[in-house]
C-alpha cells in the first residue's frame, strides 16, 4: 500500500517533477483517505498535524462566526492542497475545512513529513518551497479578491 | 434621396425591450431605423445617449442578426442612470457601431495579431466585462470551430453573475462554462475565488489558442499573466479596454492610451505590446 500512495503523492501536482525517493518519502507519511459529504478536514483551533492532497472533489475552507454560520473563504478544487498551518508555530488551525461532496484525499502526517525535512535538510527544502509556492499563490489571490475588482463603481 | 447624418448626430431608436438583469443592471433593445443599424460586431460599442443628460459609450450585447441591438447597461453615474431607467417606448440616441471587433472567425486578430486558426478558445470575464463578449460567445457556441470554447466568468456574488441563463444554454451548447465568486453566499457550491483560478481547472490546449478577456483592468492584467504562464501566446490574447470615449471616431483624444485611441483602435486590442507595457504604467 505504501508504494500505491507514494504513487499517488507523486502524481499529485504540488510534487510534480520531484525525483521519485522524494515522493516515496512523503508516501512513508501518508495514507489514502474518503471523506463524506460535510466532513470537516480541519477544524479552527485544533491541532495542526496533517497535510491533505485534494485528490478528487472540493473542499470549503469555513469560518463559523454565532449566529452567521459557516462564512466561506474559498473554494479548494481537486490538485490543490488544504492544510499548512502545521508548517510554524502554533501550529492549530486557524479555519474549518468541510469537504463539499465527496472527497478522496491523502492525508500526510505533518510530525512525520516536519521529521523527515529536519532530517533531510535537502528534501525539506523542496517540500517548503514547493508549499511556499503555494502560500504565495493563495496569498495573492487574496489580495486580488480584497480589492472588490467587481463592486460598485468598478470598471468592466 | 436620403441625407447622411453628421457623424455626431445621433439616429433615433426606440427601446423596444428591457430586461433587469441584476440590481444595478438591464439590457436595452433598441430597434434600428434602418437595416444598416444593425449591422455590428461582437466586441464593437454604441454612443447612447440619454436626451438631456448626456452620451455614454455602451458595448453591443446581442448577436449580429437579432433583431434587436442589446446594450447592457450599469447603473452607474448620471446618463447610465438614465438610460436604465428609460422604458419601453422611449427613444434613446444612438451613434456607432464604433470600434474594433472580437475578431473570432477567419481574418487577422484585432491590430493585425495571429488570426483565429480554429484552436481552442478561452473566454474570460470578470462582472458586466460578459456582455461585449455575449455575441461572441453566441457565434463561438454554434460549433463551427473545430476547437472548444471556454467560458470562464469571475462575479462578486452568486446572485451579480450576469446572464445566468446564457451560461446555462452555452454550457447545454458543449461550451466549457465556469463561474466563481468573491462572496459565496449560501448553498452556492461553485468556486470560490478569483477567476484566474479556474485556469487551473479548464481544459483547452494553449497552443495556437485564442483568448478573449474582459473586465476591470487589474483582472484583465492578471489574466493575461496568468493565460500567459499557462502557455497561451500574448500575442493571441485580445482584451477589451475602455477610456472615456466620447467621440467615437478618433477625433477628440478624450479615450487615448499611449499611442492608441480606443474608441477608434479599441476596444479590443491584443494585449500583447503597447497594451501590456502601457497597463503596467504607474499614473497619477
Amino acid at each position: 500500500m505504501r508504494e500505491d500512495v507514494g504513487a499517488v503523492v507523486a502524481a499529485h501536482p504540488l510534487f510534480a517533477g520531484l525525483p521519485g525517493p522524494v515522493a516515496d518519502l512523503v508516501g512513508s507519511c501518508a495514507r489514502n483517505v474518503a471523506l463524506a459529504d460535510g466532513a470537516l478536514l480541519l477544524r479552527e483551533g485544533e491541532p495542526a498535524d496533517t497535510l491533505y492532497l485534494i485528490r478528487r472533489g472540493t473542499v470549503s475552507i469555513e469560518v463559523h462566526a454565532p449566529g452567521r454560520g459557516p462564512i466561506v473563504v474559498e473554494h479548494v478544487p481537486a490538485g490543490h492542497v488544504v492544510g499548512w498551518s502545521w508548517i510554524v508555530p502554533p501550529r492549530v488551525w486557524h479555519f474549518d475545512a468541510r469537504a463539499l461532496g465527496p472527497v478522496g484525499a491523502v492525508a500526510v502526517d505533518a510530525q512525520c513529513l516536519r521529521d523527515k525535512a529536519t532530517d533531510d535538510p535537502a528534501f525539506g527544502y523542496q517540500l517548503m518551497s514547493r508549499l511556499f509556492g503555494i502560500v504565495v499563490e493563495r496569498l495573492q489571490a487574496t489580495r486580488v479578491r480584497l480589492l472588490d475588482l467587481y463592486g460598485p463603481g468598478s470598471g468592466g | 434621396m436620403s441625407r447622411a447624418l453628421h457623424p455626431l448626430a445621433p439616429r433615433l431608436w426606440r427601446v423596444a425591450s428591457r430586461t433587469v438583469e441584476l440590481a444595478d443592471v438591464v439590457t436595452l433593445g433598441v430597434e434600428p431605423d434602418t437595416d444598416a443599424g444593425a449591422r455590428f460586431r461582437p466586441g464593437q460599442f454604441n454612443m447612447l445617449s440619454a436626451f438631456g443628460v448626456g452620451e455614454a459609450a455602451i458595448s453591443v450585447s446581442s448577436r449580429p442578426g437579432d433583431n434587436l441591438v442589446g446594450h447592457t447597461i450599469r447603473d452607474v453615474g448620471p446618463v447610465t442612470h438614465a438610460l436604465a431607467l428609460a422604458r419601453v417606448g422611449d427613444v434613446v440616441g444612438v451613434r456607432g457601431p464604433f470600434g474594433t471587433d472580437w475578431g473570432v472567425g477567419p481574418g487577422p486578430g484585432p491590430d493585425g495579431s495571429p488570426g483565429d486558426d480554429g484552436g481552442d478558445v478561452v473566454v474570460v470575464a470578470g462582472g458586466i466585462g460578459l456582455a461585449p463578449l455575449r455575441g461572441a460567445i453566441d457565434l463561438l457556441a454554434e460549433g463551427r470551430r473545430p476547437g472548444s470554447t471556454t467560458v470562464l466568468v469571475g462575479a462578486r456574488s452568486p446572485d451579480q453573475v450576469l446572464f445566468a441563463d446564457d451560461l446555462a444554454r452555452w454550457s447545454r451548447a458543449g461550451v466549457q462554462v465556469e463561474v466563481t465568486v468573491d462572496v459565496p453566499g449560501p448553498g452556492w457550491t461553485g468556486p470560490v475565488g478569483v477567476v484566474t483560478g479556474l485556469l487551473d481547472r479548464t481544459r483547452f490546449d494553449p497552443t495556437g489558442a485564442v483568448a478573449l478577456v474582459c473586465g476591470p483592468e487589474i483582472m484583465i492584467r492578471f489574466t493575461a499573466r496568468a493565460l500567459m504562464a499557462r502557455g497561451v501566446d500574448p500575442d493571441r490574447i485580445r482584451v477589451s479596454l475602455e477610456r472615456n470615449m466620447q467621440c467615437g471616431l478618433g477625433w477628440c483624444g478624450h479615450c487615448q492610451l499611449g499611442p492608441l485611441l480606443l474608441c477608434r483602435d479599441g476596444p479590443v486590442v491584443p494585449y500583447a505590446g503597447v497594451v501590456e507595457t502601457l497597463l503596467r504604467q504607474r499614473q497619477r
